[in-house]
């Protein structure tokens, strides 16, 4: 058992991975993943139903689980369920509490009372659990029904804070934009496909299309001062009415153009399609469509929903089959969520790693190590499909790079542990791996993260030379610290730090704060020479740019520092340690320049978390200058050098 | 040697200096980084970075305590603790060569940025569509341009920099029959109309646009989007006595002119011009945005250059990432017309070092790689020589 305990352990991994990789199912009759395939445009690129579902539930609610706190069971079975309920379905939609509000005051602007907020527990055990603060005792999330009656007055307040720059605005007047953003975005789904307060919109796109040239002949007659049929008038204004209002909010562009067009911009919303229709005297079929599966929605008739998106597919395929392909990989893609699980095996292959350290090192320190490797496997495959479906470098924006700093950190760690053997590198890149991809989820919650790149950036060679090197650079120098990390604690607290495995430690900080050195000098000078070719300047000063310098130049003061005999073995791992502070300066604290000085008295919540990270740190290097004859590991033996 | 001068060198070499210079230079990069959101960008280049020292100023007086060393204090003991130790332990060797390579690349990179802080001179351009333009506009620096407008084939231009205006003196010139008297001068204003005699303490104005507006002083903007509008009252007095006085600002957009003695004068308080030996022509901008957003794709302006010369005249498409180099200057892509996309604005940047970077990275990035895989390659040598596991 104990011999064979890696191998198991990788199996094991291996069909967690593989569970994750099956197709999507339908829970019920419904083919909804068919219907999350369909492909729409939407922010400047063409993705599927499942993808707008996901993006703007996280958008909504931070989260893709619509349910409530009270009932166990959730109200919808995946997210895009919920999207047809948006679709089709609003007066069920309007009930689902999906709109998130943190605010106290935002909430009591809303007219929510204390004890609509409450969440009351249908059990004993989960109440006592909440009292003692293990459960949230507040809700958080709201039912557009809930939110409606008082949506006038949050637009008012949303707008009155508009004009002010956004760096100073309160945290109110922050909230209340963000809120009413939220519910302005629910309404655009709402309108996207069908006007919300319909109950037979498919009926009416009927009535409409038979009564069209009688309208248009009314129309005519009216704009000529004739008699005119004012009953066929009516309905063309009803229609135009509507058209209008829905080509307004709609957001999403379902109606694809015309056969042989294959111009991206020609891609319409509803309202707009709809409107052609008074010139082309004809609904388009699209539209219709779309009617025709919210009507079988609503009356509950799969074999027609799975025809019509059948229909759906098998017209769009062959028109678009670079995007349809994109669309079905992406929603599998989604589906899978292989950062989701690469998250969870780098927490097992942390904590086995860490075992090793008191038992059975061999067997559980391989285990550790394999596991690490499956979910690098696991990480890469992701990035590479992130890169496939956007035809860019890995980073693009904050998201990304948060990915790839994990990722180029853990491929360290990889080659580290292949040299070592010692299970530090599966510490160290259980921990990184796991936490980048934390902060990389709570960065996805703004939206699409396979956003299009903006004309400054839109230069591939920059991005996957300047970019790249400089994130690695990022995730080297956090490795060195992280190493450092796992220093001081495995001194102080434990006996398992020998002098070889501190002499082992000190090499692998040393070497990767020289390859950090590299990385983030020559992304850096890069990084100028790409400013020299946009705006005309090497170097400007900007805090970005500062940053970035600022991480390279912490790199050579540890390097110089270790050459002219200033640092030994324990000040070369404080120092390593404060690179971390440096970087997550650069990475996220200049981003917040105007958040953290600005705004007194409102504590974003990244910026707090910042705050408490540079804390820890400072704590860990205040730890380890603790006379070295306090550490536990090196009470009895020889000190280290 | 001289005990005192081994001291002196010793200090100069050491690495402990630099280490010493390595965390101030971290620490003013940081300070500067916070106090753009109070300073803005140019004005903290200024204040950390282009000085020697960066000055306090004791609230409510004008004197000014020098607190920390700044951004040329330094980098300049930095560079000479680099060539000094340079001098020092050069020995040239192939184990060494790496390293030296990357601080020779470093002396390089520092020395260019001293260069373009010394020659680099930035403006911009202005060219609405179809419209072709001889020169630039500086960003910062206005002067007030008198000129000489009898004849119809040239201007006769006398320039007078900003910075004499400052001094609210009295300026005479062989090229003017008259004196400017320079009455007022405000860093940042904005007018209204309205009588200007209402306003009691600034000089009144009693020719051109100035008998008809108030000009009401501002506090000096550090915002990167905003620029500062200056104004000056000027008279001009001749050897009868006063013409007049005017009230000049780039933010007056209609020519003043008087005559004098048979000649035609205007004066204008404009944006610093430089002239270029060639012209630019605005043929077509063009902005695209991803399909169903805001988000801006692309923006580029075909442009033609025409040098006075004739020997140019050729076609360039400008757009990011991708600037016109030509005649020592570059061009950028930096702005549009937001509204209806009929006007360009080109950065134009003269900066006879842009080269040297370049050369810089490739020095440092080769230097760091060779010394690093000499590195690599002992430490692979030394575990398979102790058979480690």
């Amino acid at each position: 058992m104990k011999k064979h305990l890696a191998l198991l352990v990788l199996l094991l991994g291996a069909a967690y991975l593989a569970s994750t990789l099956r197709p999507p199912s339908n829970k019920s009759a419904f083919d909804l993943v068919g219907f999350g395939r369909v492909p729409v445009l939407v922010n400047g690129r063409i993705k599927p139903l499942d993808t707008v579902a996901r993006t703007s539930l996280l958008t909504l609610q931070g989260r893709q689980r619509v349910s409530t706190p009270e009932i166990s069971e959730p109200f919808v079975a995946s997210p895009i369920e919920w999207l047809a309920d948006v679709f089709f379905n609003p007066t069920k939609a309007d009930r689902y509490p999906t709109i998130k509000i943190d605010s106290p005051e935002v909430l009591t602007l809303l007219g929510i009372t204390e004890d609509e907020t409450r969440i009351k527990y249908d059990s004993a055990a989960k109440r006592t659990l909440a009292i003692l603060g293990f459960l949230p005792s507040t809700k958080s999330r709201f039912s557009y029904e809930q939110l409606r009656p008082k949506l006038p007055e949050l637009d008012r307040q949303a707008r009155l804070a508009e004009p002010v720059e956004s760096q100073l605005r309160t945290a109110f007047q922050k909230q209340a934009i963000a809120v009413r953003d939220r519910i302005v975005l629910y309404l655009q789904l709402k309108t996207s496909v069908q006007v919300p307060d319909t109950t037979d919109f498919l009926g009416e796109l009927e009535l409409f299309e038979r009564a069209l040239p009688a309208g248009i002949r009314a129309v005519l007659a009216k704009q000529k001062g004739e008699a005119h049929n004012e009953d066929a008038l009516k309905a063309m204004m009803a229609m135009a009415e509507r058209a209008s209002y829905m080509e307004q909010l709609g957001n999403l562009r379902v109606v694809p153009p015309a056969a042989g067009d294959t111009d991206p911009t020609h891609w319409r919303p509803t309202g707009t399609a709809l409107m052609e229709a008074f010139s082309t005297m004809k609904v388009d079929a699209t539209i219709m469509d779309y009617a025709r599966i919210g009507h079988a929605w609503r009356s509950a008739d799969s074999a027609t929903f799975n025809g019509i998106v059948g229909t759906l597919h098998s017209t769009l395929t062959p028109r678009y089959p670079d995007a349809m392909r994109k669309s079905d990989i992406e929603g599998r893609f989604n589906a899978a969520a292989p950062f989701y699980s690469s998250m969870t095996l780098y927490v097992w292959a942390f904590l086995l790693a860490i075992v090793s350290w008191l038992k059975w090192p061999l067997e559980l320190g391989r285990a550790a190590f394999w596991l690490l490797g499956l979910a690098f496997v696991s990480t890469s495959v992701g990035i590479f499909t992130r890169m496939w479906l956007e035809g860019r470098p890995p980073v693009t924006n904050l998201y990304s790079s948060a990915l790839f700093v994990g990722w180029g950190a853990v491929l360290l760690c990889v080659v580290l542990e292949r040299i070592y053997r010692n299970a530090i590198g599966s510490v160290a890149g259980g921990m990184i791996g796991f936490a980048t991809l934390l902060i990389a989820h709570h960065l996805s919650l703004s939206g699409d993260t396979l956003e299009m790149v903006r004309a400054v950036l839109d230069s591939n060679f920059w991005l996957a030379t300047h970019v790249v090197v400089i994130t690695i650079g990022y995730a080297a120098t956090f490795l060195a610290g992280f190493l450092a990390l796992i220093y001081v604690f495995r001194g102080l607290f434990t006996r398992t730090l020998d002098s070889a495995t501190a002499d082992a430690l000190t090499r692998m900080v040393y070497g990767i704060v020289c390859f950090a050195t590299l990385c983030s000098l020559v992304g850096t000078v890069l990084g100028g020479i790409w400013a020299d070719q946009s705006w005309g300047r090497f170097w400007g000063w900007d805090p970005k740019e500062n940053g970035a310098l600022m991480i390279v130049i912490w790199n050579a003061v540890i390097l110089h520092a270790r050459w002219g005999g200033l640092v030994k073995q324990r000040g070369l791992m404080s120092l390593a340690i404060f690179g971390n502070i440096v970087t997550s300066w650069s990475w996220f604290g200049v981003n917040m320049l105007g958040v953290g000085l600005h705004s007194y008295g409102f504590m974003d919540a990244a910026f707090y978390w910042l705050i408490a990270f540079v804390a820890s740190q400072l704590l860990v290097i205040a730890l380890a200058s603790i006379p070295l004859d306090k550490w536990r590991s090196f009470r009895t033996s020889a000190k280290p050098a | 040697m001289n005990p005192v001068v081994r001291q002196f060198r010793d200090f100069f070499v050491s690495l402990r200096l630099t280490v010493v210079l390595l965390i101030l230079s971290l620490l003013i990069v940081f300070v500067a980084t916070l106090d753009q959101v109070n300073l803005g960008i140019w004005a903290v280049q200024e204040k950390y970075f282009r000085s020697f020292f960066v000055m306090w100023h004791l609230p409510n007086s004008n004197i000014a305590l020098p607190v920390f060393p700044g951004g040329y204090f330094i980098g300049g003991l930095l560079l000479i603790n680099l060539v000094a130790a340079h001098i020092y332990r050069f020995a040239f060797n192939f184990k060494k060569l790496g390293i030296q390579l990357a601080h020779s690349g470093l002396i390089l990179l520092l020395v260019s940025e001293l260069l373009t802080g010394l020659l680099q001179q930035d403006s911009s351009m202005r060219i609405d569509e179809g419209e072709s333009k001889q020169y630039a506009e500086s960003f910062r620096e206005n002067e007030l341009a008198i000129l000489d407008k009898t004849n119809p084939a040239y201007d006769e231009v006398v320039a007078v920099p900003e910075a004499v205006l400052t001094d609210e003196g009295t300026i005479q010139h062989p090229k003017l029959p008259f004196q400017v008297k320079v009455k007022a001068y405000y860093a940042n204003t904005t007018m209204q109309v309205g009588d200007p005699a209402a306003r009691p303490g600034a000089p009144v104005a009693n020719q051109g646009v100035g008998a008809r507006v108030q000009v009401l002083p501002l506090p000096l903007t550090y915002k990167p989007d905003e620029r500062n509008l200056p104004a000056a009252f000027i008279e001009i007095v001749g050897p009868a006595g006063s013409l007049g006085t005017w009230v000049v600002s780039p933010a007056v957009g209609m020519p003043q002119t008087f005559t004098f003695e048979g000649h035609t004068w205007e004066l204008v308080f404009r944006f610093k011009r430089t002239y270029l030996p060639f012209s630019l022509a605005l043929l077509k901008f063009s902005h695209d945005r991803y399909p169903g957003t805001e988000i801006p794709k692309n923006f580029s302006s075909r442009v033609r250059v025409k040098s006075d010369d004739g020997r140019d005249d050729r076609e360039a498409l400008i757009y990011m990432n991708n600037p016109l180099r030509h005649g020592g200057m570059t061009f950028y892509q930096a702005d549009y017309d937001h509204e209806r996309e009929l006007y360009t604005i080109l950065q134009v940047v003269r900066n006879p070092g842009w080269l040297l970077p370049y050369i810089s990275c490739i020095m440092m990035g080769l230097g760091l790689v060779i010394q690093f895989s000499q590195s690599l390659r002992n430490f692979i040598n030394k575990r398979s020589a102790a058979g480690a596991p």
